[in-house]
């Protein structure tokens, strides 16, 4: 190993309208280094590496390539480099092949002929099998990952950036990931490597730079470091873990789930088979799984925004609800609060006493003969926000203007000030803010405290280990049965969201058969 | 008999050409993501521009070139407008129509009443005397033929080429195209200028060689045709070919149905091509799934890089 | 790049009313441009456009006149527009309503009842329900493209109205033109100010917009139109009825077309004639836009752009100008419009990306 180091950022400083994204960042990756950013959501991890890649420019500061002094305009020039990035949010086109989409981000003269004999060859090295000619919808969430994967290798790269790249993994194929990644680095190749999950930066990260609201709080060796001590770096403070009241006493069911089938209005949507479950009051109940795997079709069927043939399928406190819109559920108890908060739960352009009417309506009798009462309308959005802690100027501004955690916050608060039996809540902190998150997550435990059913559907398992009462799996539209929190651990959700063994219960009845 | 038939699939031919112009243009621009509501607007400019300059100079290879470059600098107006200062495109696409139809009317104003001899013929020997074939096949002027090679240059451009590829990768997702290193607004600016010219072309079918004279608002409404011939044609070239010379065979039966004794007004058989676009996107969107499966995914919104 | 766009924080406000302002002013200075270079003199041209036409009350009357349509159509478009439901078929809804009415008076042409007025009224109001019935269904029913089907069925209204004009509604002591009998007296809209031709129509208009304009604030229709426009998930999450909205907003700007459609007949008219107006429908879309979407901005609007169609007579019979300078005029300031929107939500900065400067500088410290 040399002394230069493979890249190195001094000063870089960017700032968008009302925030700056990254202050004076300052940072070396040695070469064969696999060098963590770590940081909570906002700390300006996405931001700085999209600099680095030459997707977004940077206000100030310099970057150095192997010693010298470069700039890097475009993706292009980044590649040229040895710079190769796996983006967070895929940067791959459904409706094109495996072979097209990688040909479309590798330089021309890559993409000519042989290209698919290359692609063969890379993913064997690697154990990234991919078939060329497959069209990118028909994929599953971890194989359009080896397409991104496979695509920077194609490049030789020097540098490669992997950015929040487990998030939609299983832990057994994390585990898969890791090893193509250590192989790498054991090839001399730099790897930058941003995530919030402390847990796997020990096991993988030879350094780590822990950013907080854009500045560079802390370098660290993560190998000597805890968890929970680089948490309280990364947060600037101590945790704390929510707090659970003994189990409440639990109640009747509020919300039964029986024999729910639907195919999948979109084409590319996944069908919901033979869904049974219950949630009763006093009790949260978790539901894991990795995207895409059911989990946005079992939202809209339980909230109404798409019927089911069968009303008794789903019922709420004893009425049938499977062919009654959002309405009629919320008037017998039911709230939701889907993953979407802008555009789906709120209305960007409108104001936060606007956005309170929107489900409020109903159960907070906003209504009189047609004509929206503003005025209590009004009060109902300044008791959210002062209730829910929600930091904003005022009800006037729009939705749009308010962070991402206080926006949850108020959606969140609008839900539970309507009484609800039960509120179905979909990825809740997703995006949020540890303090806002932490915020959301005990108000879920207070409200199921106080005898409401609490549905959460999540892909964060560490969030649903630390709320939850009872947890199932979704996968591939089927869920598992539901088992109590301390009976189960990690790796058996883990096998259960890979669809890689069944439930111990179905196993047994399939011998039976 | 058979003279009979080659004049119909001749006059098919006519009706066809403006559409298949138009439409296949209209397929690049809405490949890469961008709806273009002003090919109305375009194709009638585009036939005003090539009539003019056709009646002042009397050189058809200029008049041609005119009436695409007129499509391209309405274009333009609308490329600069939804992809540099991001305004809606449903409105810009309105407003080209309006402003074309408006500006045609202005520039055509010392036009209306003149006349021009249409387009000069490809006339092979013997080929072109060959009987029934002859005239169709070895006897059009330049734009039919350039109308069938665009319908097979785009097919191989968008499937076959580096750019092809990119100007679909704009439409289907326009965030990933931009981060792996596509100038997203240049690859649309692009679209939409060959979907002007394109636009212009058809227009400038009609004024020379359709109907070769200036009328006011004669595009009618085919603009809107193509439109909805790219629905129709799931996106696809050869399919908005074929589904223009379907809707020239419609014209056909408007023209000839009096000759044959039918006893409908006139106006009412007029409405034929009109209803028969209705009936088509009915028939076509029905199936919803299908039609959301072939239009490209960011289909008439905005981009714009921040940073 | 010299010039370059930079997203505000939350959309400015006080930039939604302004920028109809610097779209008129652009126009304008566009518009002088043009006179320019069609060879006459541009203050002059404007003179005969914009202020010769509205300096008499006769003027001024024929302004609300020509607004009449423009206001009932584009407050009825705003409402769809809103709700991203693009009815661009007006102009046929309004022909449908000239032809409903049309009939509803030629068909008892020698009858006099304070009643025909009302019901030929009412009959242009179904005949545009009825035209914009149909791509309501088809959207609702087959998912097919509203922006389309409205617009064919405007060609074929046309024809339809070519047709009827020729045949069964032609005049038949008229020596074969294609034009109705007049209209008795009692079909007729009553004058409102005494010496000029400004009739009822304009106050229905204006009552129209009032009505829509509490609607939008204070109604859950309302509400609900301005959620699906915005936000289409919200709206399903609220459990608001997509389909209700899209029946709704094209059934009343179908309806306010045709009541637009029957007004001309009954009015300026007076008659039914082969063209019973001269593009409103399409008009009335840059109404809208200019009107902000907004009931009461559309009225502002609606008087701004009858002065167009004013302006481009008054221009052709002093200047000699073709006629054809009221559509340029229209669809240029619609193009600023829509150019000077962007700046509501972006603010646009001089001088190249700072970037640059400043690391050039510091490579010369390093």
């Amino acid at each position: 190993m040399t002394d230069t180091p493979r890249l190195e950022l001094i000063g870089i400083t960017k700032a968008y309208p009302g925030v700056v994204a990254n202050n004076n960042v300052s940072l070396k990756v040695m070469p064969g280094e696999i060098h963590a950013l770590l940081g909570e959501n906002g700390a300006g991890k996405s931001t700085l590496v999209k600099f680095i890649y030459g997707v977004q420019k940077a206000d100030s500061g310099i970057l150095k390539w192997e010693g010298a002094v470069t700039d890097i305009p475009n993706p292009n020039v980044a590649r040229k480099l040895g710079v190769g990035m796996v983006f967070q949010h895929f940067s791959l086109f459904d409706a094109m092949t495996v072979e097209e989409n990688i040909a479309l981000g590798i330089s021309p003269e890559l993409a000519k002929s042989g290209l698919t004999q290359r692609i063969i060859d890379i993913s064997t090295q690697y154990g990234l099998p991919l078939e060329p000619d497959r069209y990118v919808h028909t994929l599953s969430v971890g194989e359009r990952q080896r397409i991104e994967v496979v695509r920077c290798l194609l490049q030789d790269p020097r540098l490669l950036i992997m950015d929040e790249p487990t998030s939609v993994l299983t832990p057994q194929e994390v585990e898969v990931l890791f090893q193509t990644l250590r192989q790498l680095a054991a090839d001399g190749v730099s790897i930058l490597y941003i995530s919030h999950k402390l847990q796997e930066i020990k096991d993988l990260c030879h350094t780590a730079t822990i950013m907080r609201m854009g500045k560079v709080v802390a370098d660290c060796n993560p190998a000597e470091e805890t968890p929970r001590s680089m948490a309280e770096m990364m947060m600037g403070g101590n945790l704390t873990p929510p707090e659970r009241t003994a189990n409440a006493a639990l109640g009747a069911p509020q919300l039964i789930v029986k024999g729910l089938s639907v195919i999948a209005s979109d084409s590319h949507g996944t069908d919901l088979k033979e869904i049974d479950f219950e949630v009763r009051t006093g009790e949260i109940l978790g539901i894991a799984g990795i995207a895409g795997n059911g989990q946005q079709e079992l939202m809209d069927v339980l909230s109404g925004e798409v019927l089911v043939d069968d009303p008794k399928s789903i019922t709420i406190d004893g009425n049938s609800v499977g062919g009654s819109g959002p309405n009629r559920r919320r008037s017998v108890g039911m709230a939701f609060v889907p993953e979407e908060r802008l555009g789906h739960g709120a209305v960007p352009q409108m104001s936060l006493w606007e956005n309170a009417f929107l489900s409020g309506a109903t159960r907070m009798n906003l209504l009189s003969n047609g004509f929206m009462r503003i005025r209590e309308s009004e009060d109902y959005a300044s008791t959210i926000v002062e209730e829910f802690r929600v930091k904003t100027p005022g009800i006037a501004n729009v939705a749009a203007s308010l962070s991402g955690g206080n926006l949850q916050k108020f959606i969140i608060g609008r839900e539970i000030l309507q009484k609800p039996g039960i509120i179905i809540a979909l990825q809740p902190t997703w995006g949020v803010d540890a303090g806002s998150a932490a915020a959301i997550r005990q108000s879920l435990i207070d409200l199921a405290a106080n005898g409401a059913a609490v549905l959460v559907i999540s892909q964060d398992l560490e969030e649903l280990f630390e709320i939850a009462d009872r947890l199932s799996v979704i996968c591939e539209g089927r869920l598992s049965p539901g088992r109590k929190t301390e009976d189960v651990n990690v790796d058996e959700i883990g096998l259960l969201m890979g669809g890689v063994a069944n439930d111990p219960i179905t196993e047994a009845a399939a011998h039976a058969d | 008999m058979i003279d009979f038939v080659v004049l119909a699939l001749l006059t098919i031919i006519t009706a066809s050409t403006p559409l298949v112009f138009a439409a296949i243009g209209e397929i690049v621009v809405e490949k890469a993501g961008v709806l273009n509501l002003g090919v109305e607007g375009m194709m009638i400019v585009g036939a005003i521009g090539a009539f003019a300059v056709a009646v002042t100079t009397g050189d058809p290879t200029l008049a041609i070139l005119a009436g695409a470059a007129s499509g391209l600098v309405l274009a333009f107006i609308f490329g600069f407008l939804t992809l540099y200062l991001l305004s809606n495109q449903v409105a810009t696409g309105l407003a080209l129509t309006l402003f074309g139809i408006g500006f045609s009317a202005l520039l055509g104003n010392g036009f209306v009443g003149q006349t021009y001899g249409g387009l000069p013929h490809l006339d092979i020997p013997i080929l072109s005397d060959l009987p029934f074939v002859g005239q169709l096949i070895f006897g059009q002027d330049v734009l039919v033929y350039l109308s069938v090679f665009s319908a097979l240059g785009v097919t191989w451009f968008l499937g076959r080429t580096r750019w092809g590829l990119a100007v679909r990768a704009v439409g289907e997702n326009h965030d990933a195209a931009h981060s792996i290193g596509f100038s997203v607004t240049l690859i649309r600016m692009g679209a939409v200028l060959f979907g002007g010219a394109m636009a212009g072309l058809g227009g400038a079918y009609l004024s020379l060689a359709h109907t070769p004279l200036w009328v006011e608002n004669m595009t009618a409404g085919r603009g809107w045709i193509a439109l909805a011939l790219v629905v129709f044609a799931s996106w696809k070239p050869w399919r908005a070919f074929f589904g223009a010379y379907l809707f020239g065979g419609i014209t056909i039966v408007q023209l000839h149905a009096q000759g044959f004794g039918v006893d409908v007004p006139s106006q009412i058989l007029s409405m034929l091509p009109y209803l028969a676009t209705i009936v088509v996107l009915v028939l076509i969107s029905r199936d919803g799934s299908r039609a959301r499966l072939n239009a490209p995914a960011c289909l008439g919104r905005s981009f714009h890089a921040s940073g | 790049m010299l010039i370059r766009l930079e997203p505000r924080a939350e959309a400015s406000r006080a930039m939604v009313y302004q920028s109809p302002l610097i779209a008129v002013v652009l126009t304008l200075i566009a518009g002088m441009i043009m006179f320019r270079i069609l060879g006459t003199d541009p203050l002059q041209a404007v003179h005969a456009f914009f202020i010769e036409p509205i300096s008499t009350v006769q003027g001024l009357a024929e302004l609300l006149i020509k607004a009449t349509p423009l206001i009932l159509i584009g407050v009825g478009l705003a409402l769809g527009f809103q709700a991203n439901i693009w009815n661009i078929g007006a102009e046929g809804q309004l022909t449908l309503g000239a032809i409903f009415g049309g009939i509803v008076a030629l068909a008892f042409f020698d009858v006099e009842s304070i009643f025909l007025l009302p019901a030929m009224l009412i009959a242009g109001i179904v005949g545009g329900m009825l035209w914009a019935a149909v791509p309501a269904f088809l959207k609702t029913r087959y998912n097919t493209n509203e922006i389309l089907t409205s617009l064919m069925l405007v060609y074929v209204s046309f024809l339809l109205l070519s047709y009827l004009i020729t045949g069964p509604l032609r005049d038949p002591d008229g020596f074969n033109f294609p034009e109705s009998r007049l209209f008795h007296d009692s079909a007729l809209l009553p004058i409102i100010l005494e010496g000029t031709r400004l009739h009822l129509g304009f106050l229905v208009a204006l009552l129209f917009a009032v009505l829509a304009w509490l609607m939008i604030v204070k109604h859950i229709i309302g509400f609900q139109i301005k959620v699906i426009g915005m936000a289409p998930a919200a709206a399903s999450f609220a459990g608001f009825k997509e389909k209700k909205l899209v029946w709704l907003t094209l059934l009343i700007s179908g309806g306010a077309a045709g009541l637009a459609g029957a007004i001309e007949v009954s009015g300026p008219i007076g008659q039914v004639i082969p063209v019973v107006s001269p593009g409103y429908g399409f008009t009335a879309i840059i109404v809208a836009f200019l009107g902000r979407l907004h009931p009461i901005g559309v009225v502002l609007a609606g008087i701004l752009m009858a002065l167009t169609y004013l302006g481009g007579d008054s221009a052709q019979i002093t200047m000699n100008l073709p006629n054809a300078v009221t559509g340029v005029f229209q669809g240029m300031l619609l193009f600023f419009l829509l150019a000077s929107d962007v700046l509501i939500r972006y603010r646009i900065k001089l001088g190249a990306p700072r970037v640059r400067e400043v690391t050039q500088r510091q490579e010369g410290v390093t």
